[in-house]
């Protein structure tokens, strides 16, 4: 069992960076789906369309951004120069960033699609009933659209779990800062490290089947409750 | 009338083709019915006395309180004292009936007009086995009762209904048609009405404005275009006249009750009722026969002296013979319908006296006394 312990940091960072980019992702994600969702703005579908270009950009040309605005001539540099650091690249905030745009578009569509099926009553009944606009949007909006926004959740923390390119290319793979699963594999097989790289890999399959199956589990249980 | 007891409304607005331009007023009181054929436009002017929709030729104030106006005024939906009832109750489906019921219920009180209690509408509309229920497994029925009571306990100052009755079957219909008797009797919240049902109108309307193709036709009371010989109301062949009477007498050997409306007293079988209770009558044109001297021994119990007001011919073969009860013709009016043939050898003419014989009186549900 003591050789597996060197498994653990990768394993506890991957979860990590999953848990506080699923909050801050859904943070943005929430609010832009919203929007996009509502709105009757012209250039609404532009904006629905930058979102989503990290689903069918490879992860070494979303890195490769990410990495020069997370450098120190970039903003994020900017930002780290606030407490004294050089650069977001290769921290954990920076793969933090990374990930919200990566799994950003994965996210904000199931919580569209749930906003839009909505429709416009619910809102027009809520408005009668003397419920603001603000109002409308956490009594009424976010309730009905809560299993769009938990499918969500757990599509974003699975993404960022199974990232592998632009976390690589935004964390360098650092043992114990930036090292996580999905990069320990690598490294595992790279080393000929056959019974690690199994453990970790079975690892995530497994999870991954969890993560399936209860994300279908949660929709016929929401399905039953809405017939 | 004062300014401050009206509803004023007027919009207009053009869009695709459709020429929306309705102008009228209504008393802040009873059941103000808007009545017109599918896509009169009746649902957009109630929509925008919601402020769900927003034209921006319109104008639009309760008891002289201005929620929209040309100069830019518009008071969004949620802060206008109203309630709304939709053709579908629109519940929400996260919420159980209890928070559908409270969802707009304000914290505080209004000063200004009568409480509308919870336990009360409850009562009033039959839900309180259901008020722990999630609203997805009720039947229409309950839903609309629901969705009724919701806007009622917003403490609304105006009461906008939809065609709440249209999505319903008729069984349905028929069961919560008493409710919304009862609320119109029981608060004292004026109800503005869309229907293209008649007897939905002549059930529950005070006060009609007639739509047709974006315009109002014909606004007025109830009584007064139900019997004006040039309304579409009067010319149709289900044609009656709507009364109040109110009990004057009730005779237990034949369970006949005398009701007495200006000009007259009528006569209808009935379960016993309140002495002074108030009850709406309805009385259809083909059911009104006029003869010039009293009759003799007849099976009809409804002769009561009358003049007559207008004649009108509805076709070549048929007239519409408007006559106003009491010897002098001072109280309520009544339609008969006749052939041409029994006008022409009663010599009907106006200011003539006569009798009106009523086969069938209709009567309503109580309205409570006045």
């Amino acid at each position: 069992m003591e050789t597996l312990q060197h498994l653990w940091p990768p394993v506890k960072l991957t979860l990590q960076l999953a848990s506080v980019t699923t909050l801050t992702v859904l943070l943005v994600a929430t609010p832009l789906a919203w929007w996009l969702a509502r709105s009757k703005a012209r250039g609404k579908e532009v904006v629905a369309t930058i979102v989503s270009l990290p689903m069918v950009l490879p992860a070494t040309v979303l890195g490769f951004y990410v990495l020069i605005a997370l450098g120190p001539s970039g903003p994020g540099g900017r930002i780290a120069n606030l407490w004294g650091a050089r650069t977001l690249a290769f921290t954990f905030t920076g793969l933090v960033i990374g990930c919200i745009v990566s799994s950003l578009p994965t996210v904000v569509q199931p919580i569209r699609n749930a906003f839009e099926a909505i429709g416009d009553r619910p809102l027009e009944a809520a408005a009668t009933l003397r419920a603001s606009p603000w109002q409308a949007f956490w009594r009424v909006a976010l309730p009905l659209a809560s299993p769009g926004i938990l499918s969500g959740a757990v599509l974003g923390f699975s993404h960022t779990v199974g990232n592998f390119g632009v976390v690589l290319m935004i964390g360098g793979n650092i043992p114990g800062r930036t090292r996580v699963m999905s990069t320990a594999i690598y490294d595992y097989v790279e080393a000929m490290k056959w019974d690690e790289a199994n453990i970790l890999a079975g690892g995530m399959v497994a999870f991954a089947f969890v993560v399936i199956l209860s994300m279908i589990l949660i929709e016929k249980r929401f399905a039953r409750m809405r017939a | 009338m004062s300014v401050g007891q009206t509803i004023r409304a007027a919009f207009r607005n053009e869009l695709a083709g459709f020429t929306l331009d309705t102008a009228f007023e209504a008393p802040a009181k009873g059941v103000t019915a808007l009545f017109g054929p599918s896509g009169c436009g009746k649902t957009t002017v109630i929509r925008c006395i919601a402020g769900l929709i927003r034209v921006k030729d319109g104008y639009c104030s309760i008891d002289g309180e201005v929620w929209q106006d040309r100069d830019g005024t518009f008071l969004p939906t949620h802060k206008r004292p109203q309630g709304y009832v939709f053709q579908e109750a629109s519940l929400f489906p996260h919420l159980s009936v209890r928070k559908n019921l409270l969802f707009g219920a304000p914290k505080e009180k209004p000063k200004d007009r009568p409480q509308i209690d919870f336990d009360e509408v409850v009562d009033l509309l039959r839900v309180r086995h259901l008020l722990e229920r999630p609203p997805g497994n009720l039947s229409g029925g309950e839903r609309q009762r629901i969705g009724i009571g919701r806007a009622l306990l917003t403490q609304p100052k105006l009461l906008l209904m939809d065609e709440p009755l249209s999505a319903l079957d008729r069984k349905t219909k028929s069961e919560i048609l008493p409710f919304i008797e009862k609320l119109r009797d029981h608060f004292a919240v004026p109800i503005f009405y869309i229907t293209h049902d008649l007897t939905e109108v002549e059930r529950l309307a005070d006060q009609l404005v007639l739509l047709e193709k974006g315009h109002v036709v014909m606004a007025g009371s109830l009584a007064e275009l139900e019997s004006n010989p040039n309304s579409p109301l009067a010319t149709s062949r289900e044609a009656a006249v709507s009364l109040t009477g109110s009990v004057s007498s009730f005779d237990p050997q034949y369970g006949l009750l005398h009701l007495s409306v200006p000009g007259g007293v009528l006569t209808a079988p009935s379960p016993p009722a309140e002495i002074n209770e108030r009850r709406r009558l309805r009385i259809l044109a083909s059911d009104v026969s006029l003869a010039r001297e009293y009759p003799g021994r007849s099976s009809i119990l409804n002769v009561l002296p009358a003049r007559v007001v207008t004649l009108k011919p509805l076709d070549p073969y048929e007239s519409l013979v408007v006559v106003a009860l009491g010897e002098s013709g001072d109280g309520e009016r009544l339609l008969s319908r006749m052939t041409r043939k029994s006008v022409e050898e009663l010599e009907l003419a106006e200011g003539l006296s006569v009798f009106a014989q009523v086969k069938y009186v209709a009567l309503g549900a109580g309205r409570g006394e006045e």
